[in-house]
């Protein structure tokens, strides 16, 4: 699903109820979400199809790709359900190499003759576009895994949760936050099943079976005497997990300053929305920032935002190279720097990884969409800039011959690339707290949740905003604050980070919608990190009075 | 996959429609053929081509809708999703603000097709990215573009006697030229229905061109500059602007259009009184299907006349409640340009900045429409009439409404996804901070 269409679904935009379903797959009922597919063996036996065409045809390598995509989505308004939706798409992708060229096609038609076709256009498309090729592919060599599986490691299939059960929470959900001081109160529940098998001329036939899952809603308080609103979204992270998510486990909470409650491994959307209702009320009238240098504090959910725009993009190898140009952008990060051993990204205590096992994540696969083992691997490491995130055909160009298995397509239908893995910073050593981090802060503003968020096309200077700001003076919280937003530099901002709490408060955040690649692809990312503390950041002040 | 016309739609959905027992039915049938190219570094990265169709059914029972989707054709296959969507119609909870279908309508027939763009080929595709590469590599700057075609129809029929047709053509192109040393960089974007009026030696150049005049770039202190903003540049933060005008938001107080006596502000002035901004579907140069998804008529609608509001959209849900007429969305923008050229505008500006697009525009508070975004590809200082040097990106915080009242000039209009924007001359613009981006 594309962001815009999220957007119109999640009814935080205009027109919430044209429903695009065409973009969705088809819709379904919800038992059909449990039927169990092709085969295994029938799908080795159409990948083969296209594997065997493609080198019929001349083509040096091919994989197949078939993937069959559910989706459940519930869309719910203050005591309205404004929509339940089941969607199933089922194809297969088919990308070769003829003369040195890429070539992709995919089809729905997954019959022996369909499949044919489809393999026939993508070596078309290589040989016709080999004629101005002037960058033969290269690509790392990649173990044969034989048949193979993997499976998110879920406890409760959402499949299998009747629909009644989660319009109920979400209505309680927003019950709870109208008999809050809520005035309008959308939510929303995303459940997300890829079923993937892949296999290619190196010999794999892996079949994966991913989970994905995120509660989200947005609670509005409106003061219409001042012609003020103010908006408040959930704590919740998208995660790579079943139903369980929704357990709201007390084990999985934990307890911030004015009351306020955050959630690991496990989230209670009711409580949140009770929290939300309220904290909307207050920002109506929360103290506007003075403009100036700030001490920032800034909470996981927060904090995973400015991780994803400031390290894990600029550190994508397809950008660094060119390939993004005429869209995401180039990167600061360039190849000079990264060769020089001793670039000096962040302040020593900052050490960033890259990691595709993450259990819980969004990114978590045991192959990547070229039939790459995942792995972990250091990105910065006591401040320096170590590595990038590459695939099979961009490592030679850093001189590495094992790729990193980062390689994703949102679906069978559009052609895999490299994307971001889960990009994380590691917990601080020592025993470390976020109380003991607000006494150590005397003058500071206290971050928390995603708000606005731009940065160039290089990614040097950035501008965040949030969900909530809170005023630290004197090793303690004195208020709430509006307005806020900082600007940086992403070298500068690194080196300023001068504490990271320890392992107890390390979180993911996540997004389900990274967005990359022309025609523009999707990508679901975890980024994990304890509250950190990043000194003297510039704050502007962003209300304006029109 | 064909392009149905619009009597093999008809066929397919009347024969849906016959197997319809629920209270109302409405289907959309759809395809669309679709190819690109993509490349970077002087060469060719990717390509694919794409083709898919769909119909879905919504099918009611009382205030109990469900919704199925097929994209196989065939008696047994349509009987099949309207069954499936009258079996989840049933298994639903009721939608209050469910609206029955509308009655039949009459539409303007629209100019949305050419059957050139419908034949691009491969090849043609192919030699659009040479048309970029031999001569950006003959100036050493390396060229990275997309050319995205596309052909498509929608119809659609309800059980209350409405019948829609439309087919149109899109081709999209970008292209990013940057110089080999790393200091410049320059851009352009050109859509059309009809891809005979697009040249791509042209805009290639004017890219290269854009790209070696912004080697180098100096950086000079942000604050308020005046600003000339190219369309494409004013585009994202209008575009922005249009989305705050759904009149349900504006009512229920959480909106820029929101009044403060609980009203909204149709019929004030929010900006200068040469801003008018209207949507045309049949406009010639940035044409539109003539009906939306929910089978209304598009008509040519004023959105801002004389800096006033005059419409807000309506949902029919919303308009019944409010007792009006329902207002489509737009589905074009067209804003009035004026007669200033833009080398006029350069010779009237004594210190100034020229911009030729915002990149990453993200909503920093919805209450006021403040935006914040940074320039990209190609920012030049103007000093005494003249253009004098490149000059380091800016990043801006600025509200498109605050924007539009600090109107200094108005020139040509020019077509930028799908929309018709004028260069502006703006002053007072926001810029907070300097990127070292290229």
């Amino acid at each position: 699903m594309k962001r815009r269409d999220f957007v119109q679904y999640a009814g935080m935009g205009a027109g919430a109820m044209m429903m695009p379903s065409l973009l969705l797959g088809n819709d379904i009922p919800a038992e059909a979400l449990l039927e169990p597919g092709m085969d295994t063996v029938l799908k080795k036996k159409m990948a083969d199809v296209a594997l065997n065409t493609a080198k019929s045809m001349g083509a040096t390598y091919a994989d197949a790709r078939i993937g069959r995509y559910l989706n459940q989505y519930v869309f719910t308004r203050e005591d309205k359900v404004q929509n339940v939706v089941n969607t199933e798409s089922f194809g297969i992708g088919i990308r070769v190499i003829a003369n040195g060229t890429w070539g992709f096609s995919s089809t729905n038609d997954v019959t022996e003759d369909g499949i044919k076709k489809a393999t026939q256009h993508a070596v078309a498309i290589a040989k016709a576009n080999s004629k101005i090729q002037k960058e033969p592919v290269v690509l790392a060599p990649v173990e044969s895994y034989g048949e193979v599986s993997w499976k998110t490691p879920i406890k409760k299939d959402f499949k299998e949760v009747p629909i009644s059960e989660k319009v109920d929470l979400l209505l309680s959900a927003n019950g709870a936050a109208m008999e809050n001081g809520a005035n309008f109160v959308n939510s929303a529940l995303f459940m997300v099943n890829e079923q993937k098998y892949f296999a290619s001329t190196d010999g794999s036939y892996i079949d994966q079976d991913v989970h994905r899952i995120w509660p989200t809603f947005n609670v509005t308080a409106i003061d219409r005497q001042a012609g003020k609103f103010k908006s408040r979204q959930a704590f919740s992270a998208p995660m790579g997990m079943g139903y369980e998510y929704m357990d709201g486990l007390e084990s999985e909470k934990l307890s911030g300053p004015e009351g306020i409650k955050l959630y690991n491994r496990s989230y209670d959307i009711v409580e949140d929305a009770t929290m939300a209702a309220k904290q909307a009320k207050q920002k109506l009238t929360a103290k506007s920032v003075e403009a100036g240098k700030y001490d920032l504090v800034l909470e996981p959910n927060h904090l995973g935002l400015t991780i994803h725009e400031s390290v894990g993009h600029p550190l994508e190898l397809d950008r660094v190279l060119g390939y993004e140009a005429n869209y995401a952008g180039t990167s600061f990060a360039t190849m000079d720097k990264w060769e020089s051993k001793n670039f000096n990204y962040g302040s020593d205590i900052v050490n960033i990884v890259a990691d595709k096992t993450q259990v819980g994540s969004l990114g978590a696969v045991g192959y990547d969409d070229e039939g790459v083992k995942t792995k972990k691997w250091d990105l910065i490491r006591n401040g320096t800039l170590v590595n990038y995130q590459a695939i099979r055909d961009q490592v030679h160009m850093i001189d590495q011959n094992e790729s990193h298995g980062c390689c994703y397509a949102q679906s069978w239908e559009d052609v895999q690339f490299q994307r971001m893995p889960n990009v994380s910073l590691e917990p601080g050593k020592e025993k470390y707290s976020l109380q003991d981090m607000i006494k150590d802060v005397d003058k500071g503003i206290y971050i928390l949740g995603r708000g606005s968020y731009s940065i160039d096309q290089q990614r040097y200077n950035f501008q965040f905003g949030g969900t909530l700001f809170y005023e630290i003076k004197d090793g303690e919280i004195v208020g709430m604050l509006d307005d806020v937003a900082y600007q940086s530099n992403t070298q500068e901002f690194w080196n300023s980070c001068a504490k990271i709490c320890d392992k107890d408060d390390y979180r993911l955040f996540g997004s389900f919608f990274d967005g990359k690649g022309q025609p523009s692809q999707v990508s679901a990312v975890s980024h994990g990190s304890s509250t950190s503390r990043f000194n003297g950041i510039n704050v502007i002040n962003t209300g304006r009075t029109i | 996959m064909a392009i149905y016309t619009k009597e093999e739609a008809k066929m397919i959905l009347e024969k849906a429609l016959s197997f319809s027992k629920a209270d109302a039915c409405e289907i959309n049938l759809s395809g669309s053929n679709s190819g690109n190219i993509r490349y970077a570094r002087n060469t060719v990265s990717t390509a694919g081509y794409r083709s898919t169709q769909s119909l879905v059914v919504q099918s009611s029972f009382g205030k109990k809708v469900g919704t199925a989707t097929i994209d196989e054709f065939d008696d047994a296959s349509l009987e099949k999703v309207v069954r499936r969507a009258e079996e989840l119609a049933q298994l639903s909870p009721e939608n209050p603000e469910f609206m029955p279908p509308l009655g039949p309508q009459e539409y303007d027939e629209a100019i949305t097709y050419k059957e050139a763009t419908a034949n691009v080929s491969p090849e043609y595709r192919a030699e659009v990215a040479n048309s970029s590469i031999v001569p950006a590599a003959a100036k050493d700057v390396t060229a990275a573009g997309f050319l995205d075609d596309s052909a498509q129809f929608s119809a659609m029929i309800n059980s209350n006697g409405l019948f829609a047709y439309n087919k149109s053509t899109d081709v999209d192109f970008t292209v990013t030229m940057r110089t080999n040393d790393g200091t410049g960089s320059g851009w352009v974007t050109r859509d059309y229905n009809d891809i005979s009026k697009f040249d791509a030696d042209e805009a290639s150049k004017t890219a290269i061109d854009k790209a070696v005049l912004s080697k180098e770039a100096r950086a000079i202190e942000p604050g308020k500059y005046t600003v000339i903003l190219e369309p494409a540049a004013s585009v994202g933060l209008l575009r922005n602007m249009f989305r705050s005008f759904d009149a349900r938001s504006a009512d229920e107080g959480r909106s820029f259009m929101s009044a403060a006596d609980g009203g909204n502000k149709l019929g004030q002035k929010i900006v200068d009184e040469r801003v008018n901004i209207w949507s045309d579907p049949l406009h010639p140069d940035a044409p539109t299907s003539t009906w939306n998804g929910a089978g209304q008529p598009l008509k040519k609608t004023s959105w801002i006349e004389n800096g006033v509001v005059k419409n807000l959209a309506y949902s029919r849900y919303w308009a019944e409640q409010k007792g009006v007429n329902p207002v489509p969305f737009p589905s074009n923008g067209i804003m009035a340009g004026g007669d200033e050229s833009l080398e006029d505008m350069i010779k009237g500006t004594k210190k100034g900045i020229l911009v030729t697009r915002f990149w990453y525009i993200r909503s920093v508070d919805p209450q006021t429409l403040l935006y914040t975004g940074l320039t990209r590809d190609g920012t030049f200082y103007i000093e005494n009439g003249q253009i004098k040097f490149p000059v380091k990106n800016f990043r801006f915080n600025e509200s498109p409404i605050i924007m539009l009242n600090n109107l200094e000039s108005l020139g040509q209009q020019v077509r930028v996804n799908g929309n018709l924007i004028p260069y502006m001359k703006i002053r007072d613009f926001t810029f907070t901070s300097l990127s070292d981006a290229v």
